[in-house]
């Protein structure tokens, strides 16, 4: 029986949101790519198509009781560790890393799957069991071994923007879930440690554009070209911008994928600081509104649900944007609903649906 | 559900909501601190460096190394060549560009648009290559017409000229387009799409030392992408410089005395198994390759019939034919001498058993002893002696010098060849070996098979008394100041025991094969030095049985593809060697005189350039 509530229930506020972000995200690649003459269908139309299919994507979502999908949520993750399998032993490779699965009509990257997989993994894990006191070290192991082999899986193939990801989106749930103070400590510990040690297993490309984020200028014609150049587009925006289709580096194509990761330094550049500020807001906005979906779920499935998701969209915008404007690495992880990229925006429509019908089930009876 | 809302409406778990929008809040104030810091702080300096930032940076095409011959003489250079390539980002409609190109380019439409697409996978600041290696006249014509065709580079690149067109071919080998495939190898870190790496042979083995540093141009250009002055140049390294064992005189002697004739000849010098020369025959032009070589030329090189793209020094297997008697013979004075020392009476054919075996003189060569079936080739004093000594001693010498096993040539693609035992007939067929096997084993056919460069080997170490020296063909390799990278020593595999008699005999067989009038190898003889060699005809097809023979009217009749190799392989001055010879001439027909004058050849040159140094030495001292 079709319950009306869902309908009133319907959250306009988050859907609204996501759009204004998208279509302010699809005018910024017009910008950023009018100069190409030779791409036969425009990457701003592209873009509005996938945002189109995205949308309708999360009204799908959104109408499927979110609660069903705990009980999918280790056979979701069991194919998707299979479909990572498939990847590192038969991948399509593109510039050195094999990220693909090539489908014909599109690429598949299990890699964009598997946070979404984790997230609905984790929610099940988190949700079914509450500790007042916060969890041990003890309780958590199970949780840590899900984790641990997608994220070894991912970092073979390499992709160390997601294993990140992943890694990030996991650490706020646990947060959110709680832990005792002990064992808050032994794991920042370990953290720590980990990331050291880690450096010894980076590939060469990562190492240097570590070390090239350190001292960009040691390397101009090389590796630091991306984020000197980015950091020119955004600067010389100032306060107020130099207005739409004109920025200079961008138009003049000096920076290097501004369709794609680097697309908020296209936006900067033209809108300056106050268009920055406002973009910031409205994001911080779609974060805080993801928070108060999860207070209001109506169970802790769907409250971790809720704060998986809205960490995932956090967690991008933060370091992508730490990328551009020069704050972190160069990761290669797209801002949400402003770079170009199929994948991407289906991953983030996909959160976006199952935030939607967490959000129209808030009623508890 | 109960306990579920009572743990969300616990205190802590609502400061968390709490926490957690205002740690989102805090790291957000961060990036937005940080964006003021750069667009508001900052300006000044940044915009000023926009202003300044009308910059490309386009890449420098780096020369490859060239590579010469052991005295420094040029084989391998590089000419410039002009290509020309489109800069996406500038060009407005894509359709009329290709359209416009179309007609000044000796490209059609559908090849520029292959181009174009291609180049989709290359970052947007990077070139596409649309055209290699056109004519000057092509490239002014380019330039005049720059207005009307903008994004459209013309960039001078060097390409490989290879001087001596087929000589060495095989040795040198050619470049290729970079494929998709190597490029995502580790071994091709730092290439780009549209470079050119070696594919065979040489410049593909050597690729690392060869190909040079691009270097990198930073340019200022106007707003339409319009080159205005260069900034900054990181210049480009050339590649080192290879020198290589080959002595250019002899390759072109061997070359020129092969004519239209198909084989392999390659001369060792026997002191350090440096090669001299090395030629397979027919050959290839490498330039066809260098700029892009069209598919029929390439289906008509692998259709031959003649197979001019393989080495057949390395890759080519011939029974040795009568080039293997002295390994008999030296086989048989280590055994026994009195083996070794015995006489038969050669009436022109041998029996064992149901079976007879012919000498290759009718009439047969009477009483024969070791250095008159040297000499003149007595196949049934081979016969006799082989079966005295059986198969398994004859595997162990032959193996010994080289027959049989690659002989770690520095370039892949050697064949192994065979030299049979019982043990190998056993795994290869399941069967017993039979004397008759060992009998026509002892002339270098039936199984026995060996490639040119094992013979090679064979010769020279007839030559100096037992020393195998592994063959090598790079002398040198120098970078482009002139710094020594590379500097190979001679590298002795073993040294082979023989009593000093038994090594003595031999030459004296040798040197009367080619220098007394019964000798084989008469056609190959010197009149300043000394020349030890062999002849060897290599049967293609099964001898034919008497009744056939009868019929037989003469050479002329037997079809081109049925008619033996022949073979030679000679070493000179006998007394003092220096240089080992073999050569193979496919179907032509006897050893001595098909093989033998491209022998010839190959010493005269040897010993002429020997006589120019050492009179120009003479100059030097007089002065």
């Amino acid at each position: 029986m079709f319950d009306r509530r869902l309908l009133t229930h319907f959250d306009g506020v988050l859907l609204l949101t996501v759009c204004l972000l998208a279509g302010v995200g699809i005018a910024n690649l017009y910008s950023a790519t009018s100069g190409w003459a030779f791409i036969a269908t425009p990457v701003y139309l592209k873009q509005s198509i996938w945002l189109l299919g995205g949308v309708g994507m999360a009204l799908l979502i959104c109408c499927f009781d979110y609660r069903h999908l705990e009980h999918f949520a280790i056979h979701g993750y069991l194919v998707t560790i299979g479909l990572l399998l498939i990847v590192l032993l038969l991948g399509k490779t593109s510039m050195g890393a094999t990220r693909w699965i090539h489908l014909g009509f599109f690429n598949l990257q299990p890699s964009e799957v598997i946070k979404i997989a984790m997230i609905l993994l984790l929610a099940r894990i988190f949700g079914r069991t509450a500790q007042p006191l916060g969890y041990s070290l003890f309780e958590l192991w199970q949780a840590a071994l899900l984790l641990i082999l997608p994220v070894v899986l991912i970092l073979k193939q390499p992709d160390l923007g997601t294993a990140m990801m992943l890694l990030f989106i996991a650490a706020s749930m646990l947060l959110f879930a709680g832990l005792r103070p002990s064992t808050l400590f032994g794991l920042s510990a370990l953290g720590i440690s980990c990331a050291v040690g880690g450096w010894f297993f980076l590939h060469d490309y990562q190492k240097a554009r570590i070390r090239t984020f350190l001292n960009p200028e040691q390397d101009p014609l090389g590796s630091g070209y991306h984020i000197i150049q980015s950091k020119i587009a955004v600067g010389s925006g100032g306060f107020s911008g130099k207005g739409f289709l004109d920025g200079t580096q961008s138009q003049l194509s000096f920076l290097p994928e501004r369709h794609t990761d680097f697309a908020f330094s296209v936006f900067a550049e033209e809108w300056g600081f106050i268009g920055c500020v406002l973009l910031l807001l409205l994001y911080l906005f779609l974060i805080i509104w993801g928070i108060y979906i999860a207070r209001r779920a109506a169970d802790r499935f769907g409250m971790f649900l809720a704060i998986g998701v809205t960490s995932m969209i956090f967690w991008h915008i933060v370091v992508n944007l730490g990328m551009v404007i020069g704050l972190l690495p160069v990761v290669g992880v797209p801002l949400p609903l402003f770079s170009y990229g199929g994948t991407s925006m289906v991953t983030t429509m996909i959160g976006v649906g199952l935030l939607m019908s967490v959000s129209m089930r808030r009623f508890k009876f | 559900m109960g306990l579920d809302s009572r743990w969300v409406e616990h205190p802590r778990v609502q400061r968390r909501f709490l926490l957690f929008s205002f740690a989102a809040a805090l790291i957000f104030l961060m990036l937005a601190l940080r964006l003021w810091y750069l667009q508001v702080i900052s300006y000044d300096r940044y915009n000023e460096r926009s202003i300044s930032n009308r910059t490309r940076v386009l890449p420098l095409a780096a020369s490859r190394g060239p590579i010469y011959d052991r005295d420094g003489a040029l084989l391998v250079d590089n000419r410039p060549s002009f290509r020309i390539s489109v800069m996406r980002q500038d060009v407005t409609d894509q359709q009329e560009l290709l359209q416009n190109l179309s007609e000044l380019l000796p490209a059609d439409l559908s090849e520029l648009e292959a181009r174009w697409a291609e180049g989709k996978r290359f970052p947007v600041y990077r070139p596409v290559p649309l055209a290699f290696d056109v004519s000057r006249e092509t490239m002014e014509r380019i330039q005049e017409h720059s207005v009307e065709l903008p994004g459209v580079l013309t960039e001078v690149r060097p390409v490989r000229d290879y001087l001596g067109k087929g000589s060495a071919a095989h040795l040198v080998g050619y470049l290729g387009e970079i494929t998709e495939n190597e490029l995502s190898q580790v071994d091709f870190h730092g290439y780009l799409p549209g470079d050119y790496v070696g594919k065979i042979a040489l410049e593909k083995e050597y690729e690392s030392y060869l190909t040079g540093h691009r270097g990198q141009r930073l340019v200022e250009v106007d707003v339409k992408g319009k080159l205005l002055r260069q900034l900054q140049v990181e210049p480009d390294r050339p590649g080192n410089k290879l020198f290589l064992t080959l002595s250019q005189p002899l390759q072109q002697a061997a070359d020129q005395a092969f004519g239209d004739q198909s084989g392999a000849a390659v001369a060792l010098d026997v002191h350090t198994g440096e090669v001299l020369a090395m030629v397979s025959r027919p050959t290839f032009d490498p330039g066809l390759f260098a700029r892009g070589i069209a598919s029929d030329e390439w289906v008509g090189l692998l259709r031959d019939s003649r197979h001019p793209l393989q080495n057949k020094v390395l890759s080519g297997l011939y029974s040795p034919a009568s080039t293997f008697k002295m390994i008999v013979a030296l086989a048989a004075m280590r055994d026994k001498m009195s083996t070794a020392r015995r006489v038969v009476d050669c009436n022109g054919r041998f029996e064992l058993g149901e079976a007879t075996f012919r000498c290759w003189k009718k009439n047969g060569h009477g009483r024969t002893g070791l250095k008159k079936a040297l000499r003149e080739s007595c196949d049934v004093w081979f016969y006799q002696v082989g079966l005295d000594l059986g198969i398994e001693k004859l595997a162990i010498a032959a193996k010994e010098f080289g027959l049989g096993a690659p002989v770690g040539f520095p370039l892949p693609g050697e064949k192994v060849g065979v030299v049979p035992s019982r043990e190998w007939k056993k795994r290869q067929f399941n069967t017993p070996w039979y004397g008759g096997e060992t009998v026509i084993a002892s002339i270098g056919q039936g199984f026995v098979l060996t490639t040119p460069i094992q013979l090679a080997v064979m010769t020279a170490t007839l030559a100096n008394g037992g020393q195998v020296y592994k063959p090598q063909i790079v002398r040198r390799i120098e970078d482009w100041q002139g710094n020594i990278l590379l500097n190979p020593e001679p590298e002795l595999l073993r040294h082979i025991e023989y009593p000093a008699q038994a090594w003595a005999e031999i030459k004296t067989g040798l040197v009367a094969a080619v220098n007394e009038p019964h000798g084989t190898g008469w056609a190959s003889h010197l009149s300043e030095v000394r020349v030890a060699g062999k002849t060897g005809t290599s049967q293609v097809i099964r001898r034919k049985s008497d009744e056939e023979e009868e019929l037989e009217t003469g050479d002329e009749e037997v079809p081109y593809r049925f008619r033996p190799h022949a073979l030679f392989v000679a070493y000179a001055p006998a007394e003092n060697p220096q240089i080992a010879v073999a050569v193979v001439v496919e179907h032509g027909e006897h050893g001595g005189s098909a093989a033998g004058p491209i022998s010839k050849a190959i010493l005269e040159a040897f010993f002429r350039e020997k006589k120019e140094e050492a009179a120009l030495e003479q100059e030097g001292n007089d002065v």
